[in-house]
């Protein structure tokens, strides 16, 4: 990760010789044409794609525009309205509750699973559990939303099924405003958690294996060494994985789109659904931007404040 | 990469290891359980497909769902069209990380933090925060419901890069130098001596573009108006709102379907999938 090295390609000079003549060498230039045929597509791509969008954002969220008429000059309207929209704040409310539950639990699967499968077992067991973790993270959420629509009904779903099974009575899962919540981050965490679970698995195996020797020297065991040794030492792999938890949390869409289009009412709504609702379905090009705009903001702060309190948590080798 | 980096000091696990594999065998099963569910309904006739206790060995396996499917929706043009998007990001992705991430590593020139700040930086900004403007941006291009209004904005990957970058920063810098006393121009040097290194690199770019893109819903979903340039993601989703009840083997079937080549980059690309994910993790 350094940038303090020598670049490769200028040449050795000895010591002794005269500094080189002002102005770039032949060489420098070819390196230097180099580099600007080597980043533009991707300086361009992201100035085109991201940063001017970014900008456009913010210019179209002080603006009614519908696509058809000339846009209008709206001031802070739009942001107005968007803290005053009864169906924008529930999804605000909506997404942060939804980010709570599904980060919080997904680290916890991730880090209980991948604490498990580091433990002593045959090294083709080891492999069969990772790849059986890590599976569902190369499926499309929105295929796997449509599966679980099904597993989750009411009246013929397996779920239900199987709950009868041990005698309890059927869960309405997708159709009442309390469970539906409950349900969008099940099958979200379902599918993401193996993400969190790589990351923990990686970063166990960066441990060095005699802190672990000394402090069962030390009379550690089971659970207090994993509370009071490994989990300090992974404390940058936690961060990390609850940054990206977070960030993509708030971003979540097919899960809830699929599964209960944001009902029942708006039990199930989130940002991203508003934002996709208000720009594609009502061409409200100004309204949508304004809540792009606020997600953003959010998604920046939460970051920032995780990074701020991390400092007192994160402890690095 | 040690599998039994923590095993030595294990003597005293307050778990007996048995009930911790088998702890752990009951999640892998709930983890695979709708996986396989789905495979083995989409393999029942539709009458059939209610049927409670799910037998997981259809009793009377029938491949009736799966002609339900190509009856349906055009299976054929929205694999061909899922194909193209996602082949053409990944080469293009593999193109334009490698190039941008080898010029950060291992080139000079003006402004090189600043720049690689702002590549940094676009990892942190959501696709739906810039979707409006990106939409109009492709309108006023005329990329609107076309295949390459979704290839195009997707070909610059600021992970990738960063990725490449951490890549080609692992090499040994005397290969270069020794390249160029030999007389090599940097252009030389990139193409003969440090590209052909970075194949494995590449395939981390890629295989995780292709799963990126191959399971993208969101991008086809508003930029892709007319069923012709759906991709298999739409077409399911579209598959479920056309059927009445009765046949959701059919639309499992669908599901299947679509699900065999990111079943099949597991299996080939899993190695490099899950060495990108864990750097992301490690390498920050």
């Amino acid at each position: 990760m350094t940038n303090t090295q020598i670049p490769a390609v200028r040449p050795k000079q000895p010591a002794a010789q005269p500094a080189p003549a002002p102005g770039p060498s032949t060489r420098d230039r070819g390196t230097r044409l180099l580099a600007t045929l080597f980043l533009a597509p991707t300086i361009v791509g992201i100035v085109v794609f991201t940063v001017v969008p970014i900008v456009g954002s913010v210019v179209l969220s002080l603006f009614h525009w519908n696509v058809i008429d000339d846009p209008r000059f709206a001031g802070a309207a739009n942001y107005r309205e968007v803290f005053t929209d009864s169906t924008v704040l529930v999804s605000f409310g909506n997404t942060l509750v939804f980010m709570v539950f599904a980060v919080a639990l997904q680290l916890l699967i991730a880090l209980v699973l991948a604490l498990a499968v580091n433990g002593r077992m045959p090294v083709w067991l080891r492999s069969v559990f990772r790849s059986a973790f890590f599976f569902p993270l190369v499926l499309s959420a929105a295929s796997i939303s449509v599966v679980m629509k099904y597993l989750f009904n009411q009246d013929f779903g397996v779920v239900n099924w199987l709950l009868g099974l041990v005698g309890v009575a059927p869960v309405p899962w997708l159709t009442s405003e309390n469970a539906a919540m409950a349900t969008v981050i099940l099958v979200y965490v379902w599918q993401q958690f193996g993400f969190s679970f790589l990351l923990f698995v990686g970063g166990l195996n960066n441990i060095p294996k005699e802190v672990h020797e000394a402090a069962s020297l030390d009379g550690a065991t089971g659970l207090r060494k994993h509370l009071s040794i490994t989990l300090p030492l992974l404390s940058p792999t936690l961060l990390v994985a609850s940054v990206v938890g977070i960030i993509n949390a708030l971003q979540v869409f097919e899960q809830p789109y699929v599964l209960t289009n944001g009902g029942p009412g708006d039990a199930t709504r989130t940002v991203v659904m508003v934002i996709y609702e208000s720009a594609f379905e009502q061409l409200r090009f100004g309204e949508a931007s304004a809540v792009g705009v606020l997600l953003f903001v959010l998604i920046m702060a939460v970051t920032a404040l995780q990074f701020r309190l991390s400092r007192r948590f994160v402890h690095y080798q | 990469m040690s599998q039994a980096t923590l095993s030595v000091s294990r003597t005293r696990h307050s778990l007996a290891p048995w009930a911790r594999i088998a702890a752990l065998a009951v999640c892998a099963l709930l983890t695979l359980g709708p996986v396989i569910w789905t495979v083995s309904t989409s393999l029942r006739t539709p009458a059939e497909a209610f049927d409670l206790p799910p037998s997981i060995i259809p009793t009377n396996p029938s491949t009736e769902a799966y002609r339900g499917v190509f009856d349906q929706i055009d299976v054929w043009l929205l694999a061909l069209n899922s194909t193209l998007v996602t082949a053409l990001i990944a080469v293009g992705q593999m193109i334009t990380a490698g190039l941008a991430g080898y010029a950060f590593a291992r080139l000079e020139f003006r402004f090189k933090k600043p720049l690689f700040g702002l590549v940094l930086a676009t990892m942190m900004v959501p696709l739906q925060v810039t979707i409006v403007p990106v939409f109009l941006v492709l309108k006023s291009m005329g990329l609107t419901d076309t295949l390459l209004g979704l290839i195009i904005p997707a070909f610059p990957t600021a992970f990738g890069t960063f990725l490449m970058r951490q890549y080609f920063l692992g090499m040994p810098k005397d290969l270069g130098e020794a390249a160029m006393l030999d007389g090599c121009g940097p252009w030389r040097i990139f193409r003969s001596v440090y590209a052909p290194l970075a194949a494995p690199g590449l395939a981390i770019v890629g295989v995780l573009a292709f799963n990126y893109h191959w399971n993208e819903f969101f991008r086809p979903l508003i930029l892709e108006t007319s069923g012709q340039n759906y991709t298999l993601p739409l077409g399911l989703v579209s598959l479920q709102g056309n059927l009445g009840t009765g046949s959701i083997s059919v639309v499992l079937a669908g599901v299947v379907l679509s699900m065999i080549p990111a079943v099949a980059v597991f299996v080939v690309g899993q190695r490099p999938l899950r060495e990108g994910i864990t750097s992301a993790g490690v390498n920050r």
